[in-house]
């Protein structure tokens, strides 16, 4: 643990990249309201927007690697509240993956979206656009108050993607979603309005804002509690349910928004919060962090469990997304440099193996219409990228080589170790084994089963918009796993180890 | 103690008179279901406070505020002059409700509230 | 020429109002259809002074003028300063744009009557001008009957219940103008005076006495009446249903706010904070008061299906965080509620005027029909979202930043309750609001596709208040800059 240290101090460079990056993809918003009679327009500006926003991203690479920080501050909103943009390597590890994932969403969207001929694309488009800048937003933050800004703008433009299919079922979805997550924002918003009232800041800080301060050690813990209220898009349980609710929108905003961007911004502003507001002693002295590990553990056993008790192949997603999203976090309660690399790792290892899978779910429903497991026999036949994507995207969600998965959960398993806590070892092994039970099956199922010829028959992969992407996220888990490097570098950045 | 009381009624009188007024004026703005008795207790709950104040406006002894040679004690004409204002006031007021209860009767066909609320409800 | 007017602006703000609105009916026996270009035209002379009369104000500080150049506390005297010139400004931009907003709305809502609207609309906006100029207690209080007095009359002109409506504003107004002018008459039967800058002086010492408390105790019962602070909101629900449109969101967007500025500076200037934290612990009251008119307010917000009728409510609740912010009393509140006072203006203004739209391009007055409406009139609807999501309190619209500094106000007081308030409403402001936004944008079309925007005259006025509330966020730091000018005078130590 002495070995964090002077990453407070790291050299700064004021810069209007990190702005760049988020109004990139709001112009490209307004572009897709203006052109939205001529659908190839409008999708040309998504994926112009998409890369344009990943070259940005890119940009700052370099110099975030020579251990710099990349800051603007825009203005002084409130009294101590400024909407400032601070790149650290942290903050990029977010804003590169969902960025670069963005990517291949866009791309899945529209052979998704024109596949299934669905109503409302401008709009779907729209939100989209609003969501991935707020979700960079959210990942370049210099300060608790524009991460609460950007945390709310990504609630709201979310909303119309979840109720997209406007049906009784999806309306009441959204209702759910908004419930949880505006409440959830209110006590966040409490959180910071009481951070700045003691401490007359809320900017970032590695080694914690809140220590030496004078707060009451009760409201501390109250605080931490509240903030752990506001990442509720992190799903703990059981503050979870409104992530399988929102299964209901269309896949591919399962897959980058409620497997990446949304719930990722929910576990990144949890550990933003335990290791930059709190900072590693503060949540050793007030022994708030074990308690709280064993906590996130119980859901990760529970998310599994509930995993596999699900026919459909969207909700066992999402319940095994509540599960390793308790991972990241767990790695960061740690407090020890493994788990946190290991955490870190995750959101990218996860990341790629969950939206390949996303991708699939929603590759077998627009050329079969199938939702549910049990109906998946011999499907591997018919839809062989696909289902090879899965199996690979699998191997990372259990751990296993090849995956991505398996880097992260070394460094995790190491992490158990260094802490000294055998038990959180053992969780871990033991939701390996439940993600294997209710991830095999699948594979077994669609290639080594006789297909039932009335699901089955004409079936046949759906338009290459709608498999590429999915094959080359599967093969982007298995280049992590063979070249981790550059994510170890910056998970390791991010700690100052 | 009692004393104290009787002392009190008899050198505050002017307050125990306007408080009166005033409570009778508010009973009938609130107690009262037709339109019109409504408009007579605001004008008697306005004409009470008129009363107060041209009541502060007294001192002992003075005469009516106008200029008089040697050295004499005036009331305090500001009030007066206030209240002169208020009277007007309280005249539009007047005159803007009973040309409301007018409309409203021609429209209800009764000055009274409840009446005219039972008609509300049927629409 | 121009150097002698510049010097005159305070009466002119005044005079222009009153002399418009008596050549209104001259006007309209030229041609009727000019009386509304006459009314904009007016009130955007207002709007101008106004603002020229703010940018002085944070010059020089404080402005007085004398009335027929009598010196005060024998004349009256229009007192300018930071706070008042700031509400003048709210104040006159709001009557501009409902003046350009209601030209076709109100022909519509009801037909024939311009002459006469117009001449009472100048004669209200001016006396709520008046008001918020004057220094001098009673002139602030025939000013509040001019305008109230031509209030009752405009809400009278609505639909059927209107006349009812009117009636029983026109009650609970009286009532509340008396309990003001009785208070005044305390003040002035203990100091003599009635110059608010005299009063203010000579107040200290008689802070004792049990007469001022009761003067305190009328003015703020009256003035509570004025701004609808529950319990005492019953006039409100009903006259802001009823009344014509525009005239809704003149109302909604600063007859509460020009009570709610008396409130502020009866507390803040004639008696100073000093005779609260000393003598009477009425803040408590408030707040509690005021707490629970946020909740009200915002619960029976949900229970209504009448558009109008809902932000009707939601108006009672939003007046309730302004009074929360005051009594509260430090400069994070205070700040916050002079914030609101603006923010919610533009707001409510803007939502009454888009429920204006939709009953002169649909005739829909509830929430049920809103159907599908997204598709029909994006423009106007759009104008919604904006307004809703900053009543909300969503960033970073200027709602957000109104409420983040009464909260952060109520967390420096310690007062956990009202914190766990503010937070509480806002959800409850969000699913009143929500219950439209799902109608307007996801529910099923029922209405023709292709269907008409609502006139430029009237899309325009709209679309500027709610990217006002949109953007206002981003003024807001200069704003607070502005109003800490003010609060440095008024708030003991400060921050």
């Amino acid at each position: 643990m002495e070995s964090f240290q002077e990453v407070s101090n790291l050299e700064t460079i004021t810069s209007v990249t990190p702005a760049l990056a988020v109004v990139t993809s709001l112009i490209a918003a307004i572009m897709i309201l203006i052109f939205r009679r001529n659908p190839n327009i409008r999708e040309t500006f998504s994926i112009g927007a998409g890369l344009v926003k990943f070259g940005i991203v890119c940009s700052m690479i370099p110099a975030i690697m020579q251990g710099k920080v990349v800051q603007l501050d825009i203005l002084e909103f409130l009294p101590g509240l400024s909407i400032k943009f601070s790149v650290d390597a942290f903050g990029l590890f977010f804003g590169f993956t969902s960025s670069f994932l963005w990517i291949f969403t866009t791309l899945y969207s529209i052979g998704y979206m024109r596949s299934l001929e669905e109503h409302a694309q401008t709009r779907y488009f729209f939100s989209f656009a609003i969501a991935m800048s707020s979700a960079v937003g959210v990942a370049f933050s210099g300060n608790l108050f524009t991460l609460f800004i950007f945390y709310e703008i990504l609630t709201v433009s979310t909303y119309p993607l979840v109720v997209h299919e406007e049906s009784e079922e999806a309306m009441s979805a959204g209702r759910k979603y908004l419930a949880y997550l505006l409440t959830a924002g209110v006590f966040l918003l409490f959180s910071i309005a009481t951070v700045y009232y003691y401490t007359g800041t809320t900017d970032f800080s590695f080694g914690g804002i809140l220590a030496g301060k004078g707060v009451p050690e009760d409201l501390l813990k109250l605080l931490f509690i509240t903030f752990m209220i506001g990442c509720t898009k992190a799903a703990f349980i059981p503050l979870h349910s409104w992530l399988p609710t929102a299964m209901i929108a269309p896949t591919p905003v399962s897959a980058l928004l409620h497997a990446v961007a949304v719930v990722k911004a929910g576990v990144f502003t949890a550990v933003r919060i335990i290791l930059y507001v709190y900072g590693v002693d503060l949540m050793t002295n007030t022994g708030l962090a074990i308690p709280f590990a064993y906590f996130v553990s119980f859901t990760i056993i529970v998310g599994s469990l509930f995993a596999l008790s699900q026919d459909n192949l969207k909700l066992r997603l999402a319940y095994s997304t509540v599960s390793q999203l308790s991972y990241i976090v767990l790695g960061a309660l740690l407090l020890t440099s493994s788990g946190m690399i290991g955490g870190i790792f995750h959101i990218a290892s996860h990341a790629f193996g969950k939206i390949t899978l996303f991708f699939c779910a929603g590759s077998i429903y627009v050329a079969s219409g199938l939702k549910n497991v049990s109906e998946l026999s011999g499907i591997g036949r018919k839809m062989p990228i696909t289902m090879i994507s899965f199996a690979i995207a699998t191997l990372t969600m259990i751990g296993l080589p090849p995956g991505a998965g398996f880097i992260s959960k070394w460094y995790l398993a190491l992490g158990t170790i260094e802490a000294n806590q055998l038990v959180l070892l053992f969780v871990l092994l033991i939701s390996s084994i439940l993600n294997a039970a209710y991830f095999l099956p699948i594979v077994y199922k669609a290639f080594f089963e006789e297909p039932n010829p009335s699901n089955m028959d004409g079936v046949k992969e759906a338009s290459p918009f709608v498999y590429i992407p999915l094959l080359l996220t599967a093969i982007g888990s298995v280049i992590i796993f063979f070249y981790p490097d550059y994510f170890l570098q910056l998970a390791k950045l991010a700690l100052g180890v | 103690m009692v004393l104290d009381i009787i002392d009190v009624i008899l050198t505050k009188y002017n307050y125990i008179i306007y408080i009166s007024l005033m409570t009778l004026g508010f009973y009938g703005m609130i107690g009262k279901s037709n339109l019109i008795k409504k408009l007579i207790g605001m004008s008697v709950f306005q004409y009470a406070i008129f009363l107060f104040y041209i009541s502060i406006a007294d001192v002992e002894g003075g005469i009516a505020p106008i200029l008089v040679e040697g050295e004499v004690t005036y009331t305090n004409p500001l009030p007066h002059v206030l209240i002169l204002t208020a009277i007007v006031v309280a005249v539009s007021t007047l005159a803007v409700g009973l040309s409301l209860v007018i409309r409203i009767y021609r429209e209800f066909g009764s000055v009274d509230e409840n009446k005219i609320l039972m008609r509300l409800k049927d629409d | 020429m121009i150097e002698e007017l510049s010097n005159h602006l305070p009466i002119l703000l005044i005079v222009s109002g009153l002399i418009g609105a008596f050549l209104t009916p001259l006007i309209g026996l030229i041609r009727k259809e000019l009386c509304s270009f006459w009314a904009s035209f007016i009130t955007l002379i207002q709007f101008f002074i106004s603002i020229i009369l703010f940018y002085q104000a944070i010059q020089v500080g404080r402005i007085s003028y004398w009335l027929g150049g009598w010196e005060p506390p024998w004349g009256i005297e229009y007192a300018i300063d930071i706070l008042n010139s700031f509400i003048l400004v709210v104040v006159s931009t709001i009557c501009l744009s409902v003046a350009i907003y209601g030209r076709k709305s109100l022909l519509k809502e009801v037909p024939e009557k311009e002459v006469q609207l117009y001449t009472l609309y100048i004669l209200l906006c001016t006396g709520m001008l008046g008001i918020i100029i004057t220094g001098d207690v009673f002139n602030l209080y025939v000013f509040l009957e001019i305008s109230s007095l031509a209030a009752y009359a405009l809400v009278a002109v609505g639909d059927r219940n209107s006349l009812v409506a009117s009636f029983n504003y026109m009650i609970m107004g009286t009532v509340s103008a008396c309990f003001i002018l009785l208070g005044i008459g305390y003040l002035y039967l203990m100091t003599g005076t009635l110059n608010m800058a005299d009063l203010s002086r000579l107040l200290p010492p008689l802070y004792g006495r049990p007469a001022i408390l009761i003067g305190l105790a009328l003015l703020i019962v009256g003035l509570s009446i004025k701004t609808a602070l529950f319990p005492l909101h019953t006039w409100l629900p009903d006259a802001y249903t009823h009344s014509p449109s525009a005239i809704s969101a003149l109302l909604s967007g600063t007859f509460t706010k020009v009570g709610i500025y008396v409130l502020i500076r009866l507390i803040y200037s004639i008696f100073g904070l000093e005779y609260f934290l000393r003598n009477v612990d009425i803040f408590v009251f408030i707040s509690w008061v005021a707490s629970a008119g946020i909740i009200f307010g915002a619960i029976m917000a949900i229970a209504q299906d009448d558009f109008k009728r809902m932000l009707a409510y939601s108006s009672i609740s939003q007046i309730g965080y302004i009074a929360l912010g005051i009594s509260l009393a430090n400069n994070f509140a205070l700040a916050g509620s002079l914030l609101h006072i603006f923010g919610h203006s533009l707001m409510k203004t803007g939502l009454f005027m888009v429920a204006g739209a939709l009953i002169y391009s649909k005739g829909i007055k509830r929430v049920s029909q809103l159907e599908g409406m997204g598709n029909v009139m994006p423009l106007t609807m759009a104008a919604f979202l904006i307004g809703a999501l900053s009543m909300i309190g969503i960033p970073p619209t200027i709602g957000f930043a109104s409420k983040y500094l009464i909260l952060l106000g109520a967390v420096e007081s310690g007062e956990w309750v009202f914190v766990v308030v503010i937070l509480f409403s806002s959800l409850l402001t969000a699913v009143y609001f929500w219950k439209v936004f799902e109608k307007v944008f996801f529910g099923e079309n029922k209405w023709k596709k292709g269907g008409k925007e609502i006139p430029l005259s009237m899309l325009l006025p709209t679309m500027a208040l709610a990217i006002l509330s949109l953007l206002g966020g981003f003024f807001a730091p200069v704003l607070i800059k502005v109003f800490e000018l003010w609060m440095s005078g008024v708030i003991p130590g400060g921050v």
